[in-house]
């Protein structure tokens, strides 16, 4: 494997100078982590830890965070804007996002795989299935497998969330959202700004009511259906699979937001769009895995 | 030198991007917390260096297993081996710099944050100001979410944001090795370093988050009162051990496929002859990796889990032996009729070679599920990880820092003292962990400070070769220390014709290399 | 120099004898035990056969596994060797450069691959026999406590009407592990202080023979019959190991786990074993005594104590109508206090903050309010405070709660009586 350096060519690769973001990002998530730590104790009364400010210490660290993204991302941005970024570079990117999207779905097949393993290992077992006879005998007696479970075997019963009312609606948001943003990809290829803009704030607008909708769903279920956290591992399930899915959705609105800013500040050209890209792939993986999500968590 | 006007001094390395100084910082910070978590050893040791509670709580001793297992695995081994990767993977391919490089000053400073977190409970728990973690370093539900020490919080946010950085570092290493190739670098002709590394980064993307699930869980059981691992609401505390093992497992490979990768580098330059079988190779590591997501349950032989479950998980872990026995032979087959020499790497080399096979022979015998109701959680566990870990990991990590310092720093080591660095080493090392097989035999439990008369003796040796082996790290500092200071210049080649393109380049290294890619033929 | 090496060997046994040899003999045989020789010392090191069928069967698929690994090891090992020996460079070799050949690499893969069958055979002939645990005659239901285990017998023969249950606590006094130990060894003390003057180390009880083996209560099971052994928990995970029989299953709060052994005729004895899950800071600390009588001497000793604990149970519920003297509670109360507070209270009653809290001078344990709440709390436990409802009788809960209320400077007079506690379950 003898190299050959072959004088003359310039470089391919455009290497950052310095920066003061990397370090800074890393600070604030500091301040978050103890900040929320603290904040989680003293809020859930669970631990003695008074005196200590979770709750500001935690806020400023979600500052100082935002002020680093807006940072950060600035630099990229006016490096992409300076024309600094050769293809290559641009398929860094593209690859990071793609190996950043498979890690959330690793992070989701988590919390998918504990539902499986809930309805068809544990819910069973407590039952009396398999070699659990004596767990359900000796110490669930009363205990009953079936799932939704609305019964926990200590006894706290609640009401499980229909698929067919509001989750049919989210779902259909949810799709409808990802077809505009869809459109909208195809008119940034053509340079069609306005097309996108257009598209695109429908896109977003969709994705806010969805988030709407969610928001009332958890409350209903909170004060009239007494489905809270605290609903044995149905409630748990559900709270944590959707609450995760709607923090997703989140971001992927918010960061759908700066794309239409940036396009109507016109950032963005057919050959380069890598950040509008990137999001778009975002939102369609929020939008699979609620697809997903509407299966195997309301509906079956 | 100056390509960008850098700043010099503190900032430099606070800001950098570039690749060899990150790696440089990935590897003192991993030099660093080895030290730490050995010194948490060295507390271990001496409180069983004597039956009888000695010198500390028996909590404080929980709290020391703990620690010391969460930080040599995450903040020594892993950073380590992401250390060695920032410095040569562009350097092998002929890549200017990693493909992110301001995302992998970020997966740095990360890690000092994570463990400064948890470094942070560990010496208030020396100021008698609260518990640090004391649930092992597997953290089992519901011993570390009802029962666990209000420092539990801080962890939990400390493993995310270890995760993150990992998550990072790993999606880095991937671009570059896919995208950031030289011309004429085809896959199949990137050392075997890089390889393993690729294989590496992408087991990590696929389990880190699994493990960031996990305490996700843990955090909402602790205070949201949700029951995922609580059987009172419809959960399973096993749940919670298959989710953490479906990251373990994956995660032991992680601190053992680049360790392959080290040793299948250098023994091909010392036995002067190229690496035999060097597809299968590429095969075989990407078959443990793939093998390795089916094998967790092997550390639940004893939770009751259907018999069927104990069969499938048992004839998957026992298949690991297959392609990792590829390895070694492969290793041999180099060795066999080369023309041998034994500088230190080497030395290391072969130590790792020998030991880090009994360590993998040992974990067939545990693969073994009715064996393993005997061995399981007895200290014959904690020989086996440790042979795989210390003489297989670090020892790997020793091996690549002998390598490749003189092209790191410009100058040859003091080979005296780093012969002796080896040799006390070995023989230490044995003496520490060769008796663990005997005492977890004799079924002596793991993770207990105190334990009937009969172990004494053995321990007390273990004790004894805890120390010696402890010592002999610090002749590693030196030789370190007077390696950076100065020393015999080294040529670019440093070794009598190494393969690769780290070698075409001046010792020490540039700053900035391969600016204008190389063309390999 | 002496002092320097005043060790025990390695190797002379592996039941400790607690006493110091001389240099000489000590390095030799170390030495000796480490070199070859240690083969004639191999049984003493290796798994124990333990006595049940199952734990011979397990142990000679241990010593086949063994025999294969070692083989293996020194077959590779020897190849490298050779090879490394044959060619260095100093000796002028020089190297060759082939670096593939298909034929040896399927070689290779194929042979390793047969052995594991040959080892996947008797691995799951044994496993599935340890399953099975129909038939038995005797169950159990051991329950992991922090820190000990509770066992509970179901059923016996035709009878599964058992009305037997009792706890098992560690009976090693705490002097002996809370103290120094005699035997120092290589450096004089942990703490550098001289064995032979340290009034410390010379005050120290003997370790005794079963130090961390033994247990107030031991389970017994007849031989000659199948035990069935259920595993469950009351608070974190714990596992019921007993080496002798090859058993080792995990107690999982919320679920049961089976296992099963059957100790033959003729081994009656005494096995032990430890809690082998991380339980918290005590996991060290809480063995597993069993002992294996005759059939015979089992059915008397199931009688006996079935009766023992029915008479038990009935003194106790008088034992609430009785006023006892505050002497009299103190004095119990002492005594309970440092078999079952201890560990986690501290006999200071200082606790071990945070995990464990202090009740020298706690709100709880001195103020008037807080009487009942104290009551409560031992009787149902709290968090990692375990509930002693079921445990200790009216009399001993009332004898502990005013030993605490009195104890450490708390002075707070309170006598509080087994009635008091039967009304606050
Ligand atoms: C670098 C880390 C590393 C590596 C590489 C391994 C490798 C292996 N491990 Fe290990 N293991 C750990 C780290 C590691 N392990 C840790 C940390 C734990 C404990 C966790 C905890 O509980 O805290 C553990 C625990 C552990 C257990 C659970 C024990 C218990 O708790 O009861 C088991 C059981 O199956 C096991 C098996 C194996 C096997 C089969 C391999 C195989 O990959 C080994 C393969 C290698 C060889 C077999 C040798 C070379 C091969 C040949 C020379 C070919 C010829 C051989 C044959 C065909 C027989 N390991
Ligand atoms: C890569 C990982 C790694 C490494 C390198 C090590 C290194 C060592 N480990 Fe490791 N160990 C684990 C991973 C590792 N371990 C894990 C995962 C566990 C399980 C934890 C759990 O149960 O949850 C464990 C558990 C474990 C136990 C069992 C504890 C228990 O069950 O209670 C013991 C006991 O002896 C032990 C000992 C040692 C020793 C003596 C070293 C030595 O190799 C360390 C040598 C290094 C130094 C000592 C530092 C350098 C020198 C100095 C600081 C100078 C000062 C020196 C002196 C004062 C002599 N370890
Ligand atoms: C397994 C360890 C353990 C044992 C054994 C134990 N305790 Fe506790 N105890 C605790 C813990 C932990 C708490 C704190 C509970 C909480 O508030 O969450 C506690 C709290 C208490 C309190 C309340 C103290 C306060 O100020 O809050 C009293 C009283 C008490 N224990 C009495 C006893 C008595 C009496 C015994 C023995 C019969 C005993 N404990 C044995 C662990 C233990
Ligand atoms: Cu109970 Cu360990
Ligand atoms: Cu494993």
């Amino acid at each position: 494997m003898a190299a050959q350096t072959e004088p003359g060519k310039t470089p391919l690769y455009y290497v950052p100078a310095q920066s003061v973001w990397p370090i800074y990002t890393a600070i604030a998530l500091l301040i978050i982590a103890i900040g929320g730590a603290n904040f989680i104790q003293q809020s859930t009364d669970k631990v003695a830890n008074e005196g200590t400010l979770g709750g500001a210490t935690f806020a400023v660290g979600l500052f100082a965070l935002l002020v680093c993204m807006w940072g950060w991302f600035r630099e990229t941005v006016v490096e992409s804007l300076g024309g600094k970024n050769s293809t290559q570079l641009s398929i860094s990117y593209r690859m990071g996002m793609g190996w950043f999207i498979f890690s959330e779905v690793m992070f989701f097949a988590a919390f998918f795989g504990a539902l499986f393993y809930t309805r068809l290992l544990t819910i069973p077992w407590l039952g009396g299935a398999g070699n659990n006879a004596m767990t359900h005998e000796l110490l669930w007696p009363q205990f009953q497998a079936f799932w939704p479970l609305t019964l926990t075997p200590d006894g706290r019963t609640f009401e499980v969330m229909s698929p067919w009312g509001l989750p049919a609606i989210n779902t259909l948001l949810l799709v409808t959202s990802g077809v505009f943003l869809t459109i909208a990809h195809h008119a940034i290829k053509v340079g069609d700004n306005a097309k996108v803009l257009k598209n695109l704030a429908i896109a977003i607008i969709l994705g806010f009511i969805f988030m709407g909708v969610q928001a009332y769903e958890y409350h209903h279920a909170y004060v009239e259906m007494g489905l809270t956290l605290n609903s044995g591992i149905y409630g748990s399930l559900f709270f944590l699979l959707t609450g995760f899915h709607g923090l997703h959705v989140t971001i992927g609105a918010i960061m759908l937001t700066v794309m239409w800013v940036r396009t109507a500040k016109g950032h963005f050209t057919p050959e380069n769009h890598f950040a509008f890209e990137a999001a778009a792939w975002y939102w369609h993986f929020v939008d699979v895995v609620w697809i997903f999500l509407f299966f195997v968590v309301y509906w079956l | 030198m100056a390509h960008h006007a850098n700043p010099t001094g503190f900032k430099r390395w606070l800001l950098t991007t570039n690749h060899k100084e990150i790696g440089s910082m990935y590897l003192l910070f991993s030099l660093a917390m080895f030290f730490v978590g050995g010194f948490m050893a060295m507390v271990i040791r001496a409180e069983l260096m004597y039956p009888g509670l000695q010198l500390v709580q028996p909590d404080f001793f929980n709290q020391m297993t703990t620690t010391h297992g969460l930080i040599m695995v995450f903040g020594a081994v892993m950073p380590s081996f992401v250390g060695l990767a920032n410095w040569m993977i562009p350097l092998m391919i002929g890549a200017p710099d990693m493909a992110l490089p301001r995302l992998n000053n970020w997966s740095f400073w990360l890690l000092p944050v994570a463990f400064g977190i948890l470094i942070f409970a560990i010496i208030k728990s020396f100021l008698g100001l609260g518990a640090a973690p004391n649930f092992g370093w597997t953290f089992y539900a519901p011993l570390s979410t009802s029962y666990g020490p209000p420092s539990t919080d801080f962890f939990i946010l400390s493993v995310h944001i270890m995760g993150i950085s990992s998550i990072m570092g790993a999606v880095n290493v991937i671009v570059t090795i896919i995208n950031m190739r030289a011309p004429g670098m085809t896959m199949m002709k990137m050392p075997l370093f890089v390889w393993t590394w690729l294989i590496t980064a992408f087991l990590l993307i696929a389990v880190i988050p699994v493990l960031a699930g996990a305490v996700t869980m843990m955090l909402f059981d602790r205070h949201f009162g949700t029951s995922f691992f609580d059987a009172a609401g419809g959960g399973d505390p096993v749940m919670f051990q298959h989710i953490f093992w479906f990251f373990g497992h994956p995660e032991v490979y992680i601190m053992i496929l680049p360790a392959f990768g080290i040793i299948s580098t250098i023994i091909p330059t010392f036995a002067r002859k190229p690496l035999f079988g060097y597809a299968s190779m590429v095969y075989a590591t990407a078959s443990i990796a793939f093998l390795s997501f089916i094998v967790w349950a092997h550390h639940m032989f004893t939770v009751g889990l259907p018999l069927q479950g104990n069969l499938f998980f048992m004839y998957m872990t026992m298949l690991i032996s297959v392609p990792t026995g590829v390895k070694v032979f492969n290793w041999i087959a180099t060795m066999w009729r080369g023309a041998m020499t034994f500088e230190v790497p080497m030395l290391f080399s072969i130590a790792f070679v020998v030991l880090f096979t009994i360590g993998g022979l040992s974990g067939l015998m545990l693969a073994i599920t009715p064996a393993d109701q005997q061995y399981h959680d007895t200290y014959f566990v904690v020989a086996h990880f440790h042979y795989v870990l210390v003489t297989g990991a670090i020892f790997s990590v020793y091996a690549a820092a002998y390598y490749w310092l003189p092209k790191w720093t410009g100058n040859m080591f003091h080979t005296g003292l780093a012969k002796f660095h080896f040799w006390a080493s070995l023989i230490s090392v044995n003496v520490l962990f060769f008796p663990m097989h005997f005492v977890g035999l004799g079924s002596m439990p793991r993770r207990i400070p105190d334990y009937p008369l009969q172990f004494a003796d053995m321990n007390f040796w273990i004790s004894i070769g805890g120390f010696a082996f402890g010592l002999s790290q610090i002749i590693f500092l030196v030789v370190l220390y007077k390696c950076v200071k100065g020393g015999e210049k080294a040529t670019s080649e440093v070794w009598e014709n190494p393969e690769g393109l780290e070698w075409t380049i001046p010792s020490p290294a540039p700053l900035h290399t391969f600016e204008v890619p190389p063309t390999v033929k | 120099m002496d002092m320097l090496f005043r060790t025990k060997s390695a190797f002379s046994q592996i039941k400790p004898t607690w006493h110091i040899k001389k240099v000489a003999s000590q390095f030799f045989t170390a030495c000796l035990g480490f070199s070859l020789s240690s083969l004639a010392l191999a049984e003493q090191l290796n798994l124990r056969e333990g006595v049940t069928e199952i734990s011979k069967e397990v142990y000679s698929l241990h010593q086949y596994m063994l025999t294969i690994c070692t083989v293996i090891a020194i077959v590779v090992f020897s190849i490298m060797f050779y090879s490394i020996v044959k060619h260095r460079k100093s000796k002028g070799h020089k190297p060759a450069n082939f670096h593939e050949s298909t034929a040896v690499e399927i070689l290779w893969t194929v042979i390793p691959f047969i052995i594991l069958i040959a080892m996947a055979f008797p691995a799951t002939k044994t496993l599935i026999a340890m399953t099975d645990t129909d038939a038995s005659a005797l169950t159990i239901k051991a329950t992991g406590h922090q820190w000990k285990w509770e066992y509970e017998y179901l059923q016996y023969e035709d009878d599964a009407n058992l009305k037997l249950n009792f706890f098992s606590n560690l009976s090693t006094p705490e002097e002996e592990f809370k103290t120094p130990s005699r035997d120092t060894g290589l450096f004089p003390t942990p703490w550098g202080s001289d064995p032979a003057t340290d009034q410390a180390v010379i005050d120290a009880p003997t370790k005794n023979e079963n130090y961390l083996l033994e247990v107030d209560n031991p389970v017994y099971v007849p031989t000659g019959q199948k035990v069935r052994i259920l595993t469950t928990s009351a608070d974190v995970i714990h596992s019921w190991f007993l080496p002798d029989a090859a058993v080792k299953k995990d107690a999982i709060p919320g679920f049961t786990n089976e296992t099963w052994f059957e100790i033959p005729e003729g081994k009656e004895g005494i096995y032990r074993g430890q809690c082998t899950e991380l339980c918290g800071a005590y996991h060290g600390f809480m063995p597993i005594e069993v002992h294996a009588v005759s059939q015979e001497d089992f059915k008397q000793w199931l009688a006996d104590a079935q009766a023992e604990q029915e008479a038990r149970e009935l003194a106790a519920a008088d034992e609430t109508n009785i006023e006892f003297s505050k002497e009299e509670l103190m004095e119990l109360g002492e005594k309970v206090y440092n078999t079952r507070c201890v560990a986690c209270h501290q006999a200071n009653g200082q606790g071990m903050p945070p995990a464990f809290p202090a009740l020298a001078g706690s709100d709880i344990a001195t103020m008037a309010e807080h009487r009942i709440e104290h009551i409560l709390i031992v009787n149902r436990g709290k968090n990692a405070m375990p509930a002693f409802g079921a445990q200790l009788s009216p009399k001993e809960r009332a004898a502990v709660i005013t030993y605490e209320r009195n104890a450490w400077g708390n002075d707070t007079g309170d006598v509080v009586q087994p009635k008091e506690i039967a009304e606050n379950p």
